[in-house]
């Protein structure tokens, strides 16, 4: 077993053409899947004909988009706030679901855990008509409570599923000794268990961001008025505003603005994003 | 990863004795009790927001239900057929199917090639994975804004620089022809997914043992031999379940097509997502008719899962 040299051929049954030329294959490759995020950044800033930004370098085509319509504040304070309470809901949903799932016996218990796990097998468009109307039947429809409820619930397979395998994973002990310590069972999730989730929370809450943040279909059908539109939404229908000509500079421009967030959070959470992939992984 | 392999199954709690001893039946309602409370949340959004809704499209499904004149009453099998004899269905569901086929062929093959680079720890390696993970935090609506952009004959770089190689010799249109739309799609895809469906085969290339490696090597076996006989085989339950959670994306494939080709040119690259749209929202505003198309769709998944699970435990098996 000594293939310890560092020319080795390595241990995995590698393709000779996939491994040897490290630095020009890694390199290029790397480039080949950044380089289209960079030119967005760069062209952006960049002199363009046609659009606001038309001689020199310079942030022209964030003022166009900082005075669309309502002010692209306005979306993405929209966006922000369906975000935030996606997340927020998600992780109080999923907390006491995981909770509940991993730790206690109640009758119904498989069912609804194989309900929740069943709205992935349905597709998420043909959800969304029958939602249209649920949600205006409720009063929720053109709000962005109503939009974030409906961007937890397809957030709850993988949520639920996450955080029951976190439970299941701290030793039944450590609740056991906070039992007889005398808290109740919400004590002992708030004081000894969630502390031991916490690496769940986070993959979940990153991952329910990163879909409400993005999500466009939802909000394309649940979202009415145009001064309630998240950012996706608002920067496709600015594309073919004016007579179907269009502003690339403001969409480059655009395409920063919602990629910035999510680049930076990928970047510092990474560790957390690929273990939530990886335990869906294993779940197949 | 390591604590999802830890995970201790509730079975063993029931039979958990330490403090139940002064009145076990009590203790145990007392908990199943808790249980129901600490579920109730997800009780409440799965059964108003999952089921009701599944309940709902199948009633709308068989009545004549306008978007804004609301439910008019049962028209039950008509909804049903005058999906059927809609002219864009079977155009759309053509296109779906081809468009699923084409992107997970390549997708697959490109992830499975970038999971065999990028498998081994490395400083070289580990910014490479970053670098190809980086598209797949993008939501795919800004991807395909960006691509929009990108393929524009306006102001992407794409054909000036093809120009410059010599490639072609005057300035193309990505989007415009049917098949220049449905590969320039498949590429955004592949560049957006590429780094998802590269982890989850890295997973399975994880949980092959080195002894078999080394046992093949002993044995005089090449790498294209190690690679045909023992990774793909091992590698099969990865790879099937990339397969189902890509086919089913694929044939749900909307935000993509919405946003680079909205459908066109000519209703080409319109997909079945897209035609429930429509039906719904765009133009027609019959939601019985987009609910029927919906179930049709949800029959067509249901069944389809059901058949690549089957195939997936046999494998395993």
């Amino acid at each position: 077993m000594a293939t310890a040299t560092a020319s080795s051929r390595g241990t995995r049954g590698a393709h000779p053409l996939l491994r040897t030329p490290s630095y020009v294959l890694t390199g290029g490759l790397a480039l080949l899947f950044l380089a289209p995020l960079v030119w967005a950044a760069v062209a952006s800033v960049s002199p363009q004909g046609g659009t606001a930004q038309t001689q020199g370098w310079g942030f022209g085509n964030y003022v166009t988009l900082a005075n669309y319509q309502a002010g692209v504040w306005r979306y993405v304070l929209n966006s922000t706030i369906v975000s935030g309470l996606t997340v927020l809901f998600t992780l109080g949903v999923s907390l006491f679901g995981g909770y509940a799932f991993a730790r206690f016996r109640f009758p119904g218990r498989n069912l609804l855990f194989m309900l929740t796990l069943a709205i992935l097998m349905v597709p998420y468009a043909t959800l969304l008509i029958p939602l249209y109307v649920l949600l205006n039947a409720i009063g929720l429809q053109n709000s962005l409570v109503g939009l974030a409820l409906v961007l937890t619930l397809f957030q709850l397979p993988f949520a639920t599923f996450m955080m029951r395998i976190s439970f299941e994973s701290v030793p039944a002990e450590l609740e056991e000794a906070a039992l007889v310590d005398g808290c109740g069972t919400f004590g002992a999730l708030v004081r000894v268990l969630m502390p031991a989730v916490k690496p769940g929370l986070i993959t979940v809450a990153l991952f329910a961001f990163l879909a409400a943040w993005n999500d466009f279909i939802a909000p394309l059908i649940l979202i009415s008025s145009s001064d309630k539109v998240p950012l996706p939404l608002a920067i496709a229908n600015m594309r073919q505003q004016v007579m179907g000509i269009v502003d690339y500079g403001a969409t480059q421009a655009g395409v920063v603005v919602l990629a910035v967030p999510c680049v930076l959070l990928f970047l510092i959470l990474q560790r957390h994003y690929v273990r939530g992939f990886m335990s869906g992984a294993l779940k197949g | 990863m390591s604590d999802v392999s830890t995970s201790t199954p509730a079975a063993a709690r029931s039979s958990r004795p330490t403090h139940a001893r002064e009145h076990p039946r009590r203790r145990r309602r007392s908990r199943s009790l808790q249980g129901w409370l600490y579920a109730t949340p997800t009780a409440v959004l799965v059964g108003v927001f999952f089921v009701l809704p599944v309940l709902l499209v199948l009633r709308m499904s068989v009545s004549d239900w306008g978007l804004f004149a609301g439910n008019r009453g049962l028209n039950a099998p008509e909804n049903f057929t005058r999906v059927l004899d809609d002219r864009l269905l079977w155009p759309a569901v053509v296109f779906t199917v081809k468009y699923t086929v084409i992107t997970t062929v390549i997708l697959l093959a490109v992830a499975l090639g970038l999971a065999l680079i990028v498998q081994e720890s490395s400083r070289w390696k580990n910014l490479l994975r970053t670098a190809i993970l980086v598209p797949s935090a993008l939501g795919l609506a800004s991807a395909s804004l960006l691509f929009y952009a990108l393929y524009s004959q306006q102001s992407g770089p794409l054909n000036p620089m093809l120009l410059a190689l010599g490639v072609i010799t005057e300035s193309v249109s990505f989007l415009g022809t049917p098949t220049s739309a449905l590969w320039s799609t498949v590429f955004l895809i592949v560049w957006r997914f590429a780094g998802f469906y590269m982890l989850l085969l890295m997973v399975g290339l994880q949980g092959i043992s080195h002894d078999v490696y080394e046992a093949a090597r002993i044995d005089g076996a090449n790498r294209r031999q190690i690679f045909a006989r023992i990774t793909l085989p091992l590698l099969r339950p990865s790879l099937a379940l990339c397969t189902i959670l890509c086919v089913t994306g694929s044939l749900l494939a909307f935000d993509q097509f919405f946003i680079l080709t909205k459908g066109g040119p000519d209703n080409s690259t319109l997909t079945i997502v897209q035609l429930i749209y429509n039906m719904a929202f765009a133009g027609a505003n019959d939601l019985g008719r987009a609910a029927a198309l919906s179930v049709f769709v949800l029959i067509g998944l249901v069944a389809l899962n059901a058949v690549q699970f089957r195939v997936l435990r046999g494998r395993e098996d």
